[in-house]
């Protein structure tokens, strides 16, 4: 499998702490790679440097074979890469459609046109409801981000994720705060997505780690323990100790 | 979610322009030419408080130093006019284009900070302006540049404050319409995005900065039209233009038309300006009583007189 993502010696410090100390990673063009680890590990740290928000004190990020560790965030999602963010993160007053659009806008290319209605735009809502049907969200795209219930606003964050057509998806912690109805429609849905688009996939819930993983790694004060196969993860004694003993 | 086709706002606005359409047909009728004058300013005001809407209102970008573009697009008039130059269109022009270039100058820097920052150096850049225009002994220094003569353009007589009276009315509605159109293009989307969640827009890929840069030379060039307006009307430039107090009125207006909603601000203009008017005949501390009814407003209307005036869907 040719190689999307390749993270090496990637080190960022706040004060202190170490939040990614030396961490080395890839993910493979199709490919399911679950970052797990006990709270405060780095995981969210190490998603936000690989999508641009965060720049590392350290290290290489290279996607797509191009050295994108200086890069902006717009220039890297523009180039494929969409995250999802572990606390949601909308558009509060928008509709879910209005979210959905400006995705859609984004991935059309600028957005420099000033006179046509944006909101009556066939090009735009006609992708965007499809944004919206693929999470189950086509009968609220009316509703505002602040009357959708939580679990609808967690859809609508990979709806957005998934309406930039990315070739790797940045999901931090999809299912936070989900109850079990809504967690289980969303494993479906990464299931689903499973094969035509690569993940780096940051969860708390084993199950559904174990479910869509191609491969883990263990991330524990900013350093990677363990990474292999979900089997090889799951018999690993260091991982035992330090976070799947800890977790059960 | 679509307001109703003919909607209070719809109603409020046709209203508002047939009551500003009307003024010089009362003027003349009483002969009361004090009225022309007032709100041919009044509206002047509301095209630059309409142009601040556009980035305070729609991106969030509270610009303290707007009565800078008044000024650079008055003193753009006043200098050629100086110089001889009696074309109203190359006056304007010149205004226009000055007025875009200086909004470009400060914006690209501005846009650099937020918060706090972003209207500090906003402030600083229009104070700047003053001085220097204070400094312009040729051109007047404190006292000002009276304009010898007004010309005309196009079929419109700029002698005949009637026939300005109405080319302001028509650059007012103009400016409305446009802002109308750009605030639900693809373009005014993302400046409204970026104001409500700006880490979003990042991570869809919109870089805001080129948005809010574009939207900031927008704004300050219909404030530069509506300088070489003021400048028109008056005969007059003078630094008083860029005071920051002057600043401070526009963003009063805004606030108290109610914010993000472009034609709100038009009636902050003439609520404000008038209401000066009138409190000022009554008492030299027209202030005291200003200030609280200003409070008032923005404490009980969120979205300002507007909010009041066009319900819900405005
Ligand atoms: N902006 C910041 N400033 C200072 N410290 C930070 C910042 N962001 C994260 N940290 C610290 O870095 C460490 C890693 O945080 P991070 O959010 O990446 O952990 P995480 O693995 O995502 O945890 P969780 O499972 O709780 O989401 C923590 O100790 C955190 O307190
Ligand atoms: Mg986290």
């Amino acid at each position: 499998m040719a190689e999307l993502l390749a993270v090496s010696g990637v080190t960022k410090r706040f004060g202190g702490i170490a939040a990614s100390d030396g961490v080395d990673l890839t993910v493979a063009s199709g490919e399911c790679h679950a970052l797990i680890g006990p709270n405060g590990a780095g995981k969210t740290t190490l998603i936000s440097q690989v999508s641009g928000e965060l720049k590392p004190d350290a290290g290489r990020i290279v996607f797509l074979g191009r050295d994108i560790t200086r890069e902006p965030a717009p220039k890297r999602s523009r180039a494929g890469l969409a995250r999802s963010f572990q606390v949601t993160c909308l558009i509060p007053s928008f509709t879910a459609l209005e979210n959905a659009t400006l995705a859609i806008q984004a991935k059309q290319g600028h957005s420099f046109s000033f006179w046509r209605d944006a909101r009556n735009d066939a090009r735009l809502i006609g992708p965007a409801m499809a944004a919206l049907s693929r999470v189950g969200l086509d009968a609220r795209a009316g509703v505002p981000v602040g009357a959708l219930a939580h679990g609808e606003q967690r859809a609508l964050e990979i709806a957005l994720a998934l309406a930039l057509e990315p070739r790797l998806l940045l999901l931090d912690e999809p299912m936070a705060g989900m109850g079990p109805a809504d967690a289980s429609r969303m494993i479906a849905l990464l299931e689903s997505l499973k094969g035509s688009v690569a993940m780096l996939l940051v969860e708390h819930d084993m199950d559904a780690v174990f479910r869509l993983a191609d491969r883990i790694s263990v991330l524990v004060y900013g350093k990677v323990i363990a990474s292999g196969s979900p089997d090889q993860v799951r018999a690993d004694a260091e991982v035992r100790r330090a976070y799947l003993g800890e977790a059960a | 979610m679509r307001s109703p086709v003919i909607s209070r706002a719809r109603i409020a606005t046709v209203l508002l322009f047939a009551l500003l359409a009307l003024v010089p047909v009362y003027s003349t009728l009483f002969s009361a030419p004090f009225y022309l004058t007032l709100f041919a300013r009044v509206m002047i005001f509301a095209l630059a408080a309409v142009s601040l809407d556009l980035v305070l209102g729609f991106g969030g970008l509270v610009s303290f130093g707007h009565a800078a573009y008044l000024g650079v697009g008055a003193y753009a008039v006043g200098i050629l006019a100086y110089h001889g130059v009696d074309s109203v269109f190359v006056l304007w022009g010149a205004a226009i284009l000055a007025s875009a270039l200086v909004a470009l100058f400060i914006g690209a820097i501005s846009l650099r900070t937020s918060g706090m920052y972003f209207i500090m150096i906003t402030l600083a850049f229009a104070q700047m302006l003053f001085y220097l225009a204070v400094s312009l002994k040729a051109y007047g220094g404190d006292d000002g540049l009276p304009i010898a003569k007004r010309g005309t353009l196009g079929p419109f007589d700029l002698k005949s404050d009637v026939q300005l009276y109405y080319l302001i009315l028509i650059a007012l509605g103009l400016a409305l319409y446009l802002g109308h159109r750009i605030v639900g293009s693809r373009f005014g989307r993302v400046l409204e995005g970026a104001k409500w969640n700006e880490r979003r827009a990042v991570a869809l890929g919109l870089a805001p900065y080129r948005y809010r840069l574009v939207a900031f030379v927008i704004s300050g060039t219909v404030c530069g039209l509506a300088g070489a307006l003021l400048a028109t009307l008056t005969n007059f430039v003078s630094p008083s233009y860029m005071a920051w107090t002057r600043s401070g009125e526009i963003i009063v207006m805004v606030v108290l038309g109610g914010m993000a909603t472009l034609t709100g601000p038009v009636i902050g203009a003439v609520v404000l300006l008038v209401l000066e008017e009138v409190l000022a005949t009554l008492t030299i501390h027209w202030m005291l009583i200003l200030g609280p009814i200003l409070v008032l407003v923005v404490l009980f209307a969120r979205r300002g007189l507007w909010g009041w005036i066009a319900g819900r869907h405005g």
